[in-house]
């Protein structure tokens, strides 16, 4: 059995690892904790790593942080689950931080004027691509049919009558937890 | 107060935010640009765009980053540990409890039901991003970038970091 500071450095390191060589946000890095986690330290076995990524995603907020903190924490306690969350989440913001100062500082320039204006309809392709997920993920559970009319309800709430999303989200959270539960003659179907 | 603005508009994106960090984005946009006003759209997409260059979660960066544009190094820290913490210690405290209910249709259905809402406001965002794109840059200049960024991001499935430098560069020369 490591001592506890042995464990703490592990964990930081572990963690670290995965937040910097993490491109692409938090879903990309799920493989990337898997292999520290189960591979490399053998905290849990491939079983558990599935639990928890599992239970992760029945979870609102990002999952790359969620799954840090739970493994953290069931590898070093408190400390551990505050150690893994500063070390894969500190070190980009601090990157941002530093660099979108500088962006900041020489705005007046013409050019960095004209990168900025340049970077928005990057931006753009990369949010439509994420639009076009979230439909390709809804239309394999609950067909395209239904996707584009609660999208369209949605949208209709949201942008026509000026709704907060977030009460049109929790409508619909408690709309599936009032759902009559028929997990025993559905068991055998599996979804996304 | 501002700590408490900031608290609350990364704490309610999160917690309403079913689908990992690229699910909260839009949410945020809606607090950060469209209820407290701290950014214009356009200083959110740059946010965005270069968030998308660093590693680690997106959520987490965009929450530290606007927290100190919009308070200095306290506000970086309550935007970051809304994010973070809320969902975080549900899943520790309940850790048994869902671990029995994972495969609970019910506890399914929520994440898979709010879904089609993230995807009209990411719907939305897209379009925002559009038409403040044809504003600054002219809709030939956006046309050119989207469609370079375009065949960069679903043809040749480069990493995001090469079609934010070529819209940089393209933006630093053609039109600075």
């Amino acid at each position: 059995m490591p001592s506890s500071l042995t464990t703490q450095r592990r964990l930081f390191v572990a963690f670290l690892r995965i937040g910097l060589l993490g491109f692409g946000g938090g879903p990309s890095m799920i493989p990337l904790v898997r292999a520290e986690a189960v591979t490399r330290y053998q905290w849990m076995n491939d079983e558990e790593f599935g639990d928890v990524l599992a239970i992760g995603n029945t979870l609102p907020g990002p999952i790359a942080t969620k799954m840090a903190g739970t493994i953290g924490y069931r590898v070093g306690g408190v400390l551990g689950c505050i150690n893994a969350v500063l070390a894969v989440i500190v070190p980009c913001i601090v990157a941002m931080v530093v660099l979108l100062g500088l962006f900041t500082r020489y705005r007046d320039q013409r050019w960095i004027q004209g990168m900025s204006e340049g970077v928005v309809p990057v931006v753009m392709v990369m949010m439509a691509q994420l639009t076009w997920d979230f439909f390709q993920k809804s239309r394999a559970v609950l067909g395209w049919i239904v996707t584009l009319i609660m999208g369209a309800i949605a949208g209709g709430l949201i942008y026509g009558l000026d709704i907060h999303p977030g009460l049109v989200i929790a409508a619909i959270l408690v709309a599936a937890l009032l759902r009559p539960d028929r997990r025993r003659e559905r068991s055998g179907e599996t979804e996304s | 107060m501002i700590y408490w603005d900031l608290f609350l508009a990364f704490f309610i994106p999160n917690i309403i935010g079913y689908g990992g960090g690229p699910a909260i984005i839009p949410l945020v946009e809606n607090e950060v640009v469209g209820r407290y006003g701290w950014m214009t759209s356009q200083q959110f997409a740059e946010t965005l765009a270069l968030g998308n260059t660093l590693p680690s979660p997106i959520a987490t960066k965009m929450a530290g980053y606007i927290g100190y544009d919009v308070a200095g190094i306290g506000g970086g820290l309550v935007a970051t540990f809304a994010t973070v913490a809320p969902s975080l210690i549900l899943m520790l405290v309940a850790l048994g409890t869902l671990y029995r209910y994972r495969d609970s249709i019910k506890v399914k259905s929520m994440s898979q039901w709010v879904r089609p809402v993230i995807m009209v406001l990411m719907g939305y965002l897209t379009w925002s991003f559009l038409s403040e794109g044809v504003g600054d840059a002219g809709w030939i200049h956006t046309a050119i970038i989207a469609a370079i960024a375009c065949v960069m991001l679903w043809r040749l499935k480069l990493h995001p970091v090469w079609a934010v430098l070529l819209g940089l560069v393209y933006g630093g020369f053609l039109l600075g």
